[in-house]
């Protein structure tokens, strides 16, 4: 018992038992919904997960622009929310006016490209901008000061768009395509979640593979890895950061489109809470890693889906969709204390400094 | 070889296309301005009476300064050049805002950029109509951006004189009512209010005195100031403590005074300054002194406004007291305890890591506030109702004539009586937090903030000292909430928003990390001034969010800057400076090369 206490510390023990507690609640409330109150059916079951991938996709996608950049600049881009914030906001415009025109339910592919694309352009020019003017003069200060930059750019976006298309809550276009859903035996899947899924599987994709197989995403790997030594290898340091904050701005701009189309509402603050929810599956997945993104994503929405319904119902917690939040807070602050490097984490602590 | 005229013509060039960018980004300021509907929302007042209204003076601004930057950094001296540069660089703006007229004139902008009504386009034409409106307005950006160069060109005394007795001008026109309200307590008075105001601006006998003495105030300060300062130094010591004493004696008493003077509507604000400035003084402890930062301080503050709450509500079962003195306690140390307590797990996290922990801390307590699951015990959304003033026996906070001394009748409100409660907090806790600074514990704190390894290696015990800076730290944002709940006598969770930790830290930012008269100045500046000019209303966040910005890339140090964390910020400029020099030279091979 002394040389346990002695090796691990009495702080540690207390976060052993603390974690310890947390888990053995989350098993006994699974076991009590599960076996005890039986209040779900297995079709139940299917669209909390159907719904979670969905989610976790969308969450997947904005933690790429989390990743990206930590991987580069061992910076957390705070204002990272609000780039994904202002592309689906400023796109309801053309949404709203094409979908009232009737041309999105006569074309939606186009209709929908069209919105993409726009969002995409302006949470890319957000980003750029963002990086030019915010971040790259200060990338040789101590740490506390580009987290502050980015907390101060993060508010002046949120109000600088509330100024500019005022507060209310803008409801994108409902498709007649996106509204009916597909029967696959007893189940049934919504449209627009199978969009979200295929759209966020796509973007994935097609990023890994622009990282793996190009030039510029080589050259985006060596500078992640050492940006002085990439530099003699004469890649262009500053234009590799930028591409990969425009990177992180398209990939933010159209899982902001994907999530306008699920949730429908759309609204300067509405960056905040799936910002740092992706920064959290960033950081399940461990920062940095490409692929560690996608699988936090994934796993972070499937949590938070089941999870009100998993344990905390069981736990006879009145209304536990209300602590879904709660839920993704709480496993942030568990596996940055319990394995900080994340799932499929890099050894961070060489460079944690 | 050039001639001379060649030389001429290039330079003119560059200037013409440094002016240029300039002007392209007080363009682009310029349309943000109008399109977050500043111009309408800062029409409320006028500066000069019947002269020139608030937002007009924003644009001017605008031009002034898009114009002042651009002369100041094209390095011409050429008198020709620098006002031929003021006058392009302040034109460009005004172009983007015609292109904005002209625009709007076509297409309803206004469907998607809610400010792009025609009330903006009048006021960005003067009321004029729209064609020669646009006239002048190109006309007065121009003359804007001359006057800039011209006062560029003056001499550097002569330069701050005319600039300091510009912005005073503004000040007390921007400030009019809470000079006004508090320079009507005097009779006495009553003929400078009436010289100074008109309607709902200065006079223009009003504005000139305020330009003239503040003008020549700097003058004689920058020529004369030097003589007196010498003069003050070669006094002997013993006059010199008397003098100091004295100035302390009477601010004390100015400031036990001041609620007296200033009415009810100006000591509510001065109330809120004291609320925020008690948690701004313990989240310097935290931030400032220790170097973590901390997102989730909204917690502590909860934590002790809830505990207040639990305690003494004669609504709950819980509310066994019925004195918020004897709760007081109670608060600030549950709320100690939950600082050392969610200090223990982000003990070996660092700067990122560390922010969106605490962020998510804050984040969960107020979530487990709002929700059904604790409503039994703290209310849920319906909150808390019923908490106690603050009454000290036969003290009872409620109104109150009092008669004092010389001074007279005095009709004193609750909330007159809470700033001496803020009053006593905020002493007690500047007393404590200098006294701590300069302790044993506070010089750990700062060798942790500057390197934790060091530190450690130096024999620091990182967890004690960490804790105690959350302890500490959280305990003043528990002092805080009880106020705060005393004085609403109600708690609801949606007071405690991430927004208040923001606030928080913006506040010690830009006043100056680790400097506790940063922290005021901050506190007055960030919480005050808002509160004074009722047109900034929700502004505010975006002069926070932009202030933070600007802040960070021009003066990381702060307002007031404390002077270790000064060396520390300096010693980042020399590195940077050393590699924009390593840049160049690479540069200039590449260009030769070819």
């Amino acid at each position: 018992m002394k040389r346990f206490l002695e090796r691990y510390g009495a702080t540690d023990v207390v976060m052993f038992i603390v974690g310890g507690l947390i888990v053995a609640l989350v098993i006994i409330g699974t076991f009590s919904t599960l076996f005890v109150t039986k209040r779900y059916d297995s079709r139940d079951w299917f669209n909390f997960v159907v719904y979670g991938v969905a989610l976790g996709g969308i969450y997947a996608v904005i933690a790429i622009g989390y990743t990206l950049v930590y991987g580069i600049l061992r910076m957390i881009n705070f204002a990272h929310s609000e780039v994904f914030m202002s592309g689906p906001l400023t796109a309801y415009f053309l949404a709203d006016y094409m979908g009232r025109s009737g041309f999105l339910d006569q074309n939606p592919v186009v209709g929908l490209l069209a919105v993409f694309i726009l969002a995409m352009a302006v949470s890319t020019g957000v980003a750029i901008l963002l990086e030019r003017i915010a971040y790259r003069p200060l990338r040789f200060a101590p740490r506390l000061v580009p987290l502050i930059t980015a907390i101060g750019a993060s508010f002046f976006l949120q109000y600088f768009f509330r100024g500019l298309y005022g507060t209310n809550i803008k409801v994108y276009p409902e498709l007649a395509v996106l509204k009916s859903s597909v029967q696959i035996g007893i189940f049934s899947i919504q449209n627009v979640q199978i969009l979200v899924i295929v759209a966020a599987a796509v973007m994935m994709l097609g990023l890994q593979l622009f990282i793996q197989n190009t030039r510029t995403g080589k050259a985006m790997r060596a500078v992640a890895e050492d940006k002085q030594t990439a530099a003699l290898m004469g890649v262009d340091v500053d234009r590799i950061i930028v591409i990969t904050f425009a990177l992180g701005g398209a990939l933010a701009g159209a899982a902001g489109v994907l999530y306008g189309l699920m949730f429908k509402q759309v609204y300067f603050l509405m960056g905040f809470i799936p910002g740092i929810k992706a920064f959290t599956a960033a950081v399940l997945g461990g920062i940095g890693n490409v692929p560690g993104a996608m699988v936090g994503g994934l796993f972070l929405g499937i949590a938070e889906s089941l999870g009100p319904n998993l344990f905390l119902d069981g736990l006879g917690i009145p209304a536990p969709y209300q602590l879904k939040d709660a839920i993704a807070f709480t496993l942030l602050v568990l596996i940055l204390i319990f394995r900080p490097t994340g799932i499929l984490g890099e050894a961070l602590a060489e460079k944690k400094a | 070889m050039n001639t001379p005229l060649e030389k001429t013509q290039v330079r003119a060039a560059d200037v013409l296309r440094s002016g240029l960018n300039f002007g392209l980004i007080g363009g682009v300021v310029a349309l943000s301005i109008a399109l977050q509907g500043m111009l309408q929302a800062f029409n409320v007042r006028d500066i000069v009476s019947g002269i020139i209204t608030t937002s007009e003076v924003l644009l001017l601004i605008t031009f002034f300064g898009t114009a002042y930057f651009a002369v100041s950094r094209s390095g011409s001296a050429h008198p020709l050049l620098v006002i031929v540069t003021g006058i392009w660089a302040g034109f460009i703006p005004s172009v983007f805002l015609v292109a904005l007229i002209a625009v709007g004139g076509v297409i309803r902008l206004g469907d998607m950029f809610i400010n792009a009504v025609p009330e903006l386009y009048s006021l960005l034409t003067f009321n004029q109509g729209l064609v020669t409106g646009s006239v002048y307005l190109m006309i007065v950006a121009a003359v804007c951006g001359a006057t800039a160069a011209v006062i560029d060109l003056l001499p550097g005394n002569l330069r701050r004189a005319i600039v300091l007795g510009l912005v005073a001008v503004f000040a007390f026109g921007l400030l009019q009512d809470l000079i006004r309200v508090t320079l009507s307590n005097w009779d006495a008075l009553t003929p400078l209010v009436s010289f100074l105001y008109k309607s709902n601006g200065l006079s223009i006998e009003g504005a000139a005195a305020v330009f003239v003495l503040t003008a020549a105030f700097s003058f004689l300060r920058s020529t004369q100031g030097d003589r007196i300062q010498n003069q003050l130094r070669s006094l002997p010591p013993a006059s010199r403590t008397t003098l100091r004493w004295t100035s302390i004696v009477l601010v004390i008493l100015i400031f036990l005074l001041l609620p007296a003077f200033l009415g009810l509507y100006l000591t509510d604000v001065l109330d809120t300054v004291g609320l925020y400035l008690l948690m701004g003084l313990g989240l310097n402890i935290v931030v400032g002194f220790a170097g973590l930062l901390d997102l989730g301080y909204v917690a502590f503050y909860a934590i002790g406004a809830y505990t207040v709450g639990i305690l003494t509500s004669p609504e709950h079962a819980t509310g066994i007291i019925h004195n918020w003195w004897l709760a007081l306690p109670f608060a600030v140390l549950a709320a100690l305890f939950a600082g050392v307590i969610l200090g223990i797990p982000v003990l070996k996290m660092r700067g990122d890591y560390l922010a969106i922990v605490t962020l998510g801390f804050g984040e969960i307590i107020r979530l487990l506030a709002n929700s059904d699951f604790l409503k039994p015990w703290e209310g849920g959304a319906q909150g808390i109702q019923g908490i106690p003033l603050p009454d000290i026996g036969p003290i009872k906070f409620a109104q109150t004539q009092l008669s004092l001394p010389i001074l007279g009748q005095f009709q004193f409100t609750p909330s007159q009586q809470f700033y001496y409660l803020f009053l006593a907090g905020c002493l007690l806790v500047i007393f404590i937090t200098t006294r701590v600074k300069s302790s044993r514990i506070g010089r750990a704190w700062m060798a942790v903030r500057e390197d934790e390894d060091v530190a450690q290696a130096m024999g620091i015990n990182l967890v004690t000292t960490k804790l105690m800076a959350f302890g500490m730290g959280a305990s003043f944002g528990g002092l805080s909430g009880a106020i705060f709940a005393s004085k609403l006598q109600s708690v609801y969770p949606t007071s405690f928003s991430f927004l208040v930790s923001v606030y928080v830290l913006s506040l010690i930012i830009i006043g100056g990390m680790g400097s506790i008269p940063g922290v005021i100045v901050g506190a007055l500046a960030l919480v005050g001034l808002p509160e004074l000019l009722r047109e900034v209303g929700d502004y505010r966040y975006l002069f926070f969010g932009a202030a933070l910005v600007l802040m960070m890339l021009v003066r990381p140090e702060g307002l007031i800057p404390e002077a270790r964390r000064r060396l520390e910020l300096e010693e980042f400029r020399a590195e940077e400076a050393k590699a924009e020099e390593r840049k160049e030279p690479a540069v200039m091979q590449t260009m030769e090369q070819p």
